[in-house]
């Protein structure tokens, strides 16, 4: 018998604006000691449905619309809310994507696991606090008895998610709902968690729903794999089965867009356009504090006409490199050349004249448009700054720059909220391209967007670079997706660079431990 | 806002700029729209007063006394025989402006000191908000004496100081606005545009933290005006017989149990102009929100 078995689900959505069904007549189950994993792209309904269940939709606007969802041989839907309370945390335990919205950051770790054990077990403090410290050594916590009395910031992520997880654990849940466990997470330590996940499952013999935007991060441990688009279940199967005959055409595009294959390397002479010599970047968090060396001692050559990727985790200070070398932090030491000029030395007004040579794409492109500027003032604001067109030519080239990035001309006046997370992107590289530059950075441009999104806007990217000439510094924290587009690749790692060479070297004969370390990390074994 | 316009791109989407885009949303908010109307007529009046005027403001009738409305003083007369109608438009005149001007010099000082030390930060950041506590830290009275004891007493001088002492806390919550908006990648992506500092605090960070200035904005105006009218009660404002809602009401309110019309008309076109400013403030503030728009 299925631990949870859903049966035409449906869930809506009441606004002012009308009926927005989220879930339309979804049913799948979740086996005893089986991971069954949803996957999706935003707002395909995967978490409302399993929140759906759990009566965590605030209603209104939420509204179940019908279907059934039976766990343990008892309707969920039908329960009242003090019965529902009674099972989420005891027998159904859920862990969310970000961990560190999910600990109160002023109580101790050890606090926080052992209040549910005396409030709703009737455990005495000192078998409680036995029992937490157990449970933190199984989730792989080293030093499970300092780790009681710390509080959530001295943990990093990783570490935050295992504390979320033994938290799940305490009550001995028989279901497990994570919800994009590892989206948070750097690439070594997703692989930890999933691998804590599954290890966890096959011990404890829980059921575990997935919930994931992430086909290759499943892939590696599901059982069972659900796909939903637009609140349908469009298609269900093995791994296996998903993977070497996808049916539904959606799960085929999905399957497209995963990263995948290598670029060929063009063959471009070694001709170097900025060189970088000894760079140090530090930041001083307050006076007389130890400095961070966010970029420490790096030496590094951007030849003309490539894409050179540039990995690393969080805190690797890759992000800041592509910052220093646009000059939008200040510099601690070493030397920048650009094309002859040396860029390092510049300041006031040559730097300001020369930065149409050299622009930027973000990460989050909820960010970096300016809420209260139209797509037009967006594009036409680097236009005018160096006067690259007259009045007259402004609409011209703004049209151009539209139809370049793939948008459609008519949302010229429309402003950033009213774009998709792919067209806001498409915004960013127009502005970016608009001065023509020689050079880009392109910070972890795709890492915001949906899969399928993130395929084409690589393809964008890769079309662009070609169109333009442009050299480009791709960073990324996803192997598959620099090993697509990137000619070279850099690997830093705590401020300093370990590794550099042709993509095609990097990934068959890795010399250093930590790049090695980074590979094994890849999610997606099947998928690749 | 410096926005170009664009006549061909015009045939295709309305709208061109963030100022056009409010006025437009603007003028949906019925309760808005009523505000500034009101505004609009109290500023005309007190322009038009000398001239429109029933009575003389020096005008007495010691006979008559405090008489309630009729016909001849429709708001009726003070204990001096003196009309109230006229009365309270002179006052509304050094009311408003006083309202207005001191509350411009406290925004536009404010804004732009807020802005400088937020988005240039360190040392900068550190001593010119220190300036400010300096000055928060100054009892305002003494403040004020020492103004009107070195100056004498005129009444730009109440405009200014009063203007000083209010744009300090527009200054904190200015910097806050910047501090974190300079954060934003957009702000970023401007400067690796090449944009002047200047420019980026006026195009980019300004127009972004323009609701929480507009709404200490239409804050201030009310409570500047309730300055002045306790500073003219202890005697360093506005002299008799010169007159303002302030001291109208402050009067009104001693012999309030005799004469209660005395209280009750000045007390209404205070409030009418504060409840005008706040209708107005909130619709210009989701005026200006653009997110808030196509809901």
């Amino acid at each position: 018998m299925s631990l949870l078995k859903v049966d035409h689900l449906s869930v809506s959505f009441v606004t002012r604006n009308g009926t927005n069904q989220a879930v339309d007549d979804v049913s799948f189950a979740v086996e005893p000691r089986q991971i069954t994993a949803i996957i999706g792209e935003s707002g395909s309904g995967k978490s409302v449905s399993c929140y759906a269940m759990l009566g965590l939709v605030p209603s209104p606007p939420g509204r179940i619309d019908g279907g059934s969802a039976v766990f343990q041989g008892q309707d969920l839907l039908s329960l009242s809310e003090s019965e529902l309370r009674a099972i989420r945390g005891r027998d159904i335990a859920m862990i969310f994507q970000d961990p560190m919205t999910c600990l109160n950051p002023f109580m101790r770790i050890g606090d926080q696991l052992i209040e549910p054990l005396t409030l709703h077990r009737g455990l005495d403090k000192k078998s409680a606090q036995a029992r937490a410290t157990e449970l933190l050594d199984e989730v792989g916590i080293r030093d499970p008895q300092g780790a009681m009395r710390a509080f959530p910031h001295e943990f990093s992520g990783g570490m935050r998610q295992r504390v979320m997880i033994a938290m799940a654990l305490i009550n001995e849940p028989k279901l497990l709902i994570a919800d994009e466990p590892t989206t948070a997470l750097d690439v070594t330590i997703q692989a930890q968690i999933l691998k804590l996940i599954a290890d966890l499952q096959h011990k404890r013999d829980i059921g575990v729903l997935l919930i994931s935007h992430d086909l290759a991060v499943v892939s590696d441990i599901a059982d069972q794999i659900v796909v939903m688009e637009q609140g349908k279940v469009v298609e269900q199967g093995s791994p296996q089965a998903i993977f070497d005959n996808a049916q539904h055409p959606y799960t085929r595009k999905l399957l497209a867009a995963i990263p995948s294959g290598q670029k060929i390397a063009d063959a471009v002479a070694a001709d170097p356009l900025i060189r970088i010599d000894h760079l140090k970047t530090w930041f001083t968090p307050n006076e007389g504090a130890e400095p961070v060396k966010a970029v420490d001692d790096v030496s590094l050559e951007i030849h003309r006409g490539e894409v050179l990727g540039l990995v690393g985790e969080s805190g690797s200070g890759k992000s800041t490199l592509g910052r220093s070398l646009l000059r939008l932090v200040p510099l601690t030491g070493g030397q920048i050349d650009f094309d002859g000029t040396t860029l390092s030395a510049l300041q006031g007004k040559p730097l300001k004249q020369f930065r149409h040579r050299m622009q930027m794409i973000f990460q989050d492109p909820y960010a970096s448009l300016n809420p209260r500027m139209t797509v037009y003032d967006t594009l036409a604001e680097p236009l005018l700054q160096h006067n690259l067109v007259s009045k007259a030519g402004l609409d011209q080239a703004i049209r151009e720059l539209m139809d370049n990035v793939g948008l459609a001309q008519a949302f010229v006046r429309k402003y950033p909220h009213e774009f998709s997370g792919g067209q806001r992107q498409r915004i960013a590289i127009g502005r970016a391209l608009a001065t023509r530059p020689e050079f880009i950075v392109a910070d972890e441009p795709v890492s915001a967007l949906d899969v399928t999104i993130q395929a084409q806007i690589l393809d964008l990217l890769a079309d662009l670079t070609k169109e333009y000439g442009l050299t480009m510094l791709f960073i990324s924290h996803d192997l598959a997706v620099i090993r697509q587009i990137a000619d070279r690749i850099a690997v830093m790692y705590h401020g300093k660079l370990v590794e550099e060479g042709p993509t095609a070297q990097v990934f068959d004969s890795p010399s250093a431990d930590y790049t090695r370390s980074l590979l094994a990390a890849i999610p997606g074994a099947h998928a690749a | 806002m410096n926005t170009v316009s664009s006549p061909a791109f015009d045939a295709v989407e309305q709208g061109s700029s963030l100022w056009h885009d409010a006025w437009l949303r603007l003028r949906k908010n019925k309760l808005a729209l009523l505000g500034g109307a009101v505004l609009l007529f109290m500023i005309v009046i007190a322009l038009l007063t000398p001239w429109i005027a029933p009575y003389s403001y020096e005008a007495q009738n010691l006979d008559l006394g405090a008489s309630p409305p009729s016909a001849a003083h429709w708001l009726g007369t003070d204990i001096f025989g003196r009309d109230l109608l006229t009365q309270v438009m002179y006052g509304g005149r050094i009311s408003l402006a006083v309202g207005f001007i001191a509350t411009a010099v406290a925004l536009l000082i404010g804004v732009t000191w807020g802005a400088i030390a937020g988005y240039v930060g360190g040392r900068v950041d550190a001593i010119m908000m220190r300036l400010v506590d300096i000055l928060y830290a100054l009892p305002f009275m003494i403040f004020i004496v020492l103004l009107m004891v070195v100056f004498g007493r005129n009444i730009l001088l109440l405009f200014l100081a009063i203007g000083a002492v209010e744009w300090l806390t527009m200054a904190r919550i200015m910097r806050s606005q910047v501090q974190s908006l300079r954060q934003q990648e957009f702000v970023e992506a401007a400067v690796s545009v090449g944009l002047s500092p200047a420019t980026i605090i006026r195009k980019h960070i300004v127009p972004n933290a323009l609701g929480p200035i507009i709404v200490y904005t239409t804050l201030t105006i009310p409570s500047v005006m309730l300055l002045e009218a306790f500073l003219s009660f202890l005697g360093l404002g506005i002299q008799p017989p010169a007159t303002s809602w302030g001291l109208l009401i402050s009067y009104g309110a001693e012999t309030m149990e005799e004469y209660p019309w005395l209280l009750i008309f000045p007390g209404c076109a205070l409030t009418l102009t504060l409840f005008s400013l706040n209708f107005l403030g909130d619709g210009l503030r989701d005026a200006l929100d653009v997110r808030g728009s196509k809901d």
